[in-house]
């Protein structure tokens, strides 16, 4: 039996022991078994327990997704490992910074777009803005190629962070 | 109690965790940064160390020390090239589910990344090879982490685990705490009972199959003794042909009429057309390897498959099934054969006549045989008269990596499971003495055997010194063809027959390599004279090595070229011009 040969991006939620190492562990799991991460981030969310929650996005074949769900579960300090985009529906944000230089028109323009995309500002010199973006993938990088057009100097994005939607917890 | 003597160092405590996880043997080789360890060492008696005369040896011998015996191999080595050494063993005992436990010396922690001395990133290097690794960075942590470190490495699918300890670690001092059972891990809890419900539906779709096979693997080995012996009453009480993987061979006994030989590359043509014909297979505990499956679209392509494995990650990997059940194979043999009393399933007995039969005219090809004449000693032969000689006593074989291995495999019989120690995943060359090293160790009074070539046995040599410093009566039993065999096969299949660099040229004296050893040397190339060696071999107490002068040019059949199909199979040297290797076959391994 041959599987579907169609390659799907899938979200996904890992919860593990906050400890030296772990980061290496799972990003060693990808490259070493030739998975790809199209998103990444890690920080410490729960203190108490000294837990970090890892969101990756990742793109696979089905068969493929399932040997990341597994692979990674099998890592002694992952204690969940959730795959949201098949666990029902869920929201994902991302953070971009976007460094903008330029004067007149485009200083003007950009400005205005940053307004319709609820971008805030929180750095301005007379020639500069940084402009604080967030949203889905898809409207950051809408914004960003507005801005390539405007005087893009700099960019930094935080990658995805995900969760399901309603009251249930990882 | 005085306040000095209340407080260990990090040494001592581990020399004590040790014993409390039952350790009797590390195998183990000094350096600067685990002297502390050696020096608690000397002072008490209960452990054993075995000094090995290269790491990646000590972590053999502790492979052949754990599958022999179900228990979890200890080994110590130093800092740097002492952890470097280790990896070759590390990375096999992980491929072959083989518990370890590996202490290595690091720099003392406030000179770690100062490319100090001796330093290696060996948690940065090892983490790709063990299951696990722990570095201790106080020695408050050192008694937890070893009894994790060994919950670990014998739970779920057992693998090598790393602990790398900072020489102030293990000088600093620190009350022992003993290890709490049943330990509660925090997040590694594998599955070992199965959903029942699986199991019934396993029963469902065993109980109605027509043409079924079962497909048994190494994990019935890790499950321990007891599956094996339930894998042979629920074979038996389903009258199913069954074959076994090169990590299976002994979970279900060779001389059975139910067997049918190993199946994949180098399997037997009964047992790898079964798997192409089958209606229902029944996989526990193996992992669909590509040896074992060749070219994957043709892969049993009619079957229902079900698939028992500890390891969620094995199933779904290379081949989808239709039912996979996670747990161990024991939990689930003995759910499987209650389940089937229960239900007493209607076998249809005659579609399994007409699979017997057809098994039979596919058996009949006698897919195995060869040609021994009266000049040339067949490699084949050797085996097979090895086989007659050790047959009726406690014996246990280990082999290095080639062509030996695979007759190994093909002529020795195999009727318990831990009576066979090779290196399957990774395929080794060296692990076969060194693993049998640590066979000897945990059976002191057994015939153990390292079938061995004589261009891997050059790999490890240097353990001769071991064997002879703990009058350990290991045999070697090298079949010297003069080349590397199996990479000869594939030259001369896959490239014109231009043996590039595959010659053994200036091979030593074995029998005089033997002697300057302390061990015996015995040669023999007169295939009349064979059996009078072999058993010369096994009266001789001490260490022997045989070398046995055999056919330079065989060539190890039945052959499934990488990347064909099961039906594709060279039978023997007649075949191969008919079919010729494909492209995609050769990019292959
Ligand atoms: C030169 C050469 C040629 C080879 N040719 C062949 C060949 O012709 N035929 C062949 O068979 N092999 C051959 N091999 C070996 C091959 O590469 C693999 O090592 C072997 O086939 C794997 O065996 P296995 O599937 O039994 O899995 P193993 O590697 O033994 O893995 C065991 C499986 O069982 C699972 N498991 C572990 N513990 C448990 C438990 N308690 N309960 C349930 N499941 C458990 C594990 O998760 C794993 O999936 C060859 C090797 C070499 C070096
Ligand atoms: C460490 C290592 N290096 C290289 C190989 C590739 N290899 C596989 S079999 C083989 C030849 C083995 O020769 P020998 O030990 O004489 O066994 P034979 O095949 O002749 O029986 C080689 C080089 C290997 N398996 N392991
Ligand atoms: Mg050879």
């Amino acid at each position: 039996m041959s599987a579907p040969q169609t390659t799907s991006s899938h979200t996904i939620s890992v919860l593990v022991d906050n400890e030296p190492g772990i980061l290496a562990r799972v990003v060693g799991l990808f490259s070493g078994r030739g998975y790809n991460i199209e998103s990444l981030t890690v920080a410490e969310t729960d203190a108490k327990e000294n837990l970090s929650r890892i969101t990756i996005v990742t793109a696979g074949t089905p068969m493929v997704i399932e040997q990341i769900k597994a692979q990674l579960d099998r890592l002694v300090p992952v204690h969940k490992v959730r795959d949201l985009t098949v666990e029902g529906p869920h929201i994902e944000r991302e953070l971009a910074l976007v460094k903008v230089k330029g004067t007149g028109d485009k200083r003007v323009e950009a400005l205005r777009l940053a307004d319709v995309f609820r971008a805030k500002v929180i750095d301005a010199k007379t020639d500069s803005f940084v402009f604080e973006v967030t949203g889905t993938s898809d409207k950051v990088r809408t914004f960003v190629g507005l801005m390539e057009g405007l005087g893009l100097v700099e960019l930094g994005r935080t990658g995805i962070v995900a969760m399901s939607r309603g009251g249930e917890a990882l | 109690m005085k306040p000095e003597e209340s407080a260990t160092t990090g040494a001592d405590l581990l020399v004590k965790a040790l014993i409390d996880e039952e350790v009797e043997v590390v195998f183990g080789y000094p350096g600067g940064a685990v002297l502390p360890i050696y020096d608690s060492l000397f002072k008490q008696n209960r452990l054993r160390h075995i000094l090995v005369r290269h790491e990646q040896a000590a972590v053999h011998a502790a492979e052949g020390y754990a599958r022999s015996t179900g228990k979890v191999g200890v080994v110590l080595v130093t800092s740097g090239p002492g952890a470097t050494n280790a990896v070759t063993g590390l990375t096999d005992a992980l491929m072959d589910s083989v518990p370890i436990i590996c202490l290595t010396g690091q720099v003392p922690t406030h000179l770690i990344g100062n490319d100090a001395f001796q330093e290696a990133d060996t948690t940065g290097i090892t983490r790709p090879c063990t299951k696990h690794n722990y570095l201790v960075k106080a020695v408050g942590d050192l008694a937890r982490t070893v009894h994790e470190a060994f919950y670990v490495a014998r739970s779920g699918r057992p693998g090598p685990v790393v602990i790398d300890l900072p020489k102030d670690v293990l000088m600093n001092k620190h009350d022992y705490t003993a290890p709490k059972k049943p330990v509660q891990h925090k997040s590694y809890r594998p599955q070992v009972k199965p959903e029942l419900k699986k199991v019934e539906e396993a029963i469902e779709l065993i109980g109605s199959a027509k043409r079924p096979v079962f497909y048994a693997g190494g994990g019935i080995v890790n499950a321990g003794p007891k599956a094996s012996k339930l894998l042979t009453q629920f074979v038996h009480m389903t009258g199913y042909p069954i074959t076994n993987t090169l990590m299976g061979l002994g979970t279900f006994p060779a001389s059975d009429k139910q067997f049918l030989g190993m199946l994949g590359m180098h399997g037997t043509y009964e047992a790898n057309l079964a798997m192409y014909h089958c209606d229902v297979m029944i996989n526990i505990g193996a992992r669909f390897d590509d040896r074992i499956t060749g070219k994957l679209t043709e892969f049993s392509p009619k079957s229902k498959k079900i698939h028992v494995d500890i390891d969620p990650s094995s199933i779904n990997k290379n081949v989808r099934v239709d039912l996979p059940i996670v747990g161990d194979a024991g939990h689930v043999l003995e759910d499987m054969i209650r389940v089937w009393k229960a239900r007493q399933p209607k076998v249809d007995h005659k579609a399994l006549k007409a699979w017997w039969a057809e098994i039979d005219k596919w058996r009949s090809r006698n897919c195995l045989a060869y040609k021994q004449d009266k000049e040339t000693i067949k490699p084949q032969y050797a085996l097979e008269r090895l086989y007659h000689h050790i047959k009726n006593r406690d014996h246990y074989i280990t082999t290095e990596v080639g062509q030996h291995q695979m007759w190994a495999a093909q002529f020795l019989k195999f009727e318990q499971p831990n009576r066979w120690m090779t290196s399957g995943g990774l395929g080794t060359m060296g692990y076969g003495f060194p693993s049998a090293m640590g066979v000897q160790i945990a059976h002191p009074d057994a015939l153990v055997i390292d079938v061995a070539g004589e261009a891997s046995i050059m790999m490890n040599i240097q353990e001769l010194s071991t064997v002879a410093q703990y009058r350990l009566p290991v045999k070697i039993f090298i079949l010297n063809n003069q080349y590397m065999g199996m990479v000869r096969q594939w030259q001369e299949l896959l490239h014109g027959g231009r043996y590039s660099e595959s010659y053994m040229e200036s091979l030593p004296d074995f029998v005089k390599l033997a002697e300057a050893f302390g061990a015996v040397g015995l040669r023999c190339h007169d295939p009349a004279k064979l059996d009078d060696t072999i058993k010369q071999m096994i009266d001789i107490k001490k260490p022997v090595v045989v070398d046995v002068l055999v056919d330079k040019a065989e060539n190890c059949f039945p052959m499934i070229p990488s990347g064909a199909a099961h039906y594709d199979m060279l039978l023997g040297p007649d075949d191969r011009a008919a079919k010729p290797v494909s492209e995609e076959g050769m990019v292959l391994v």
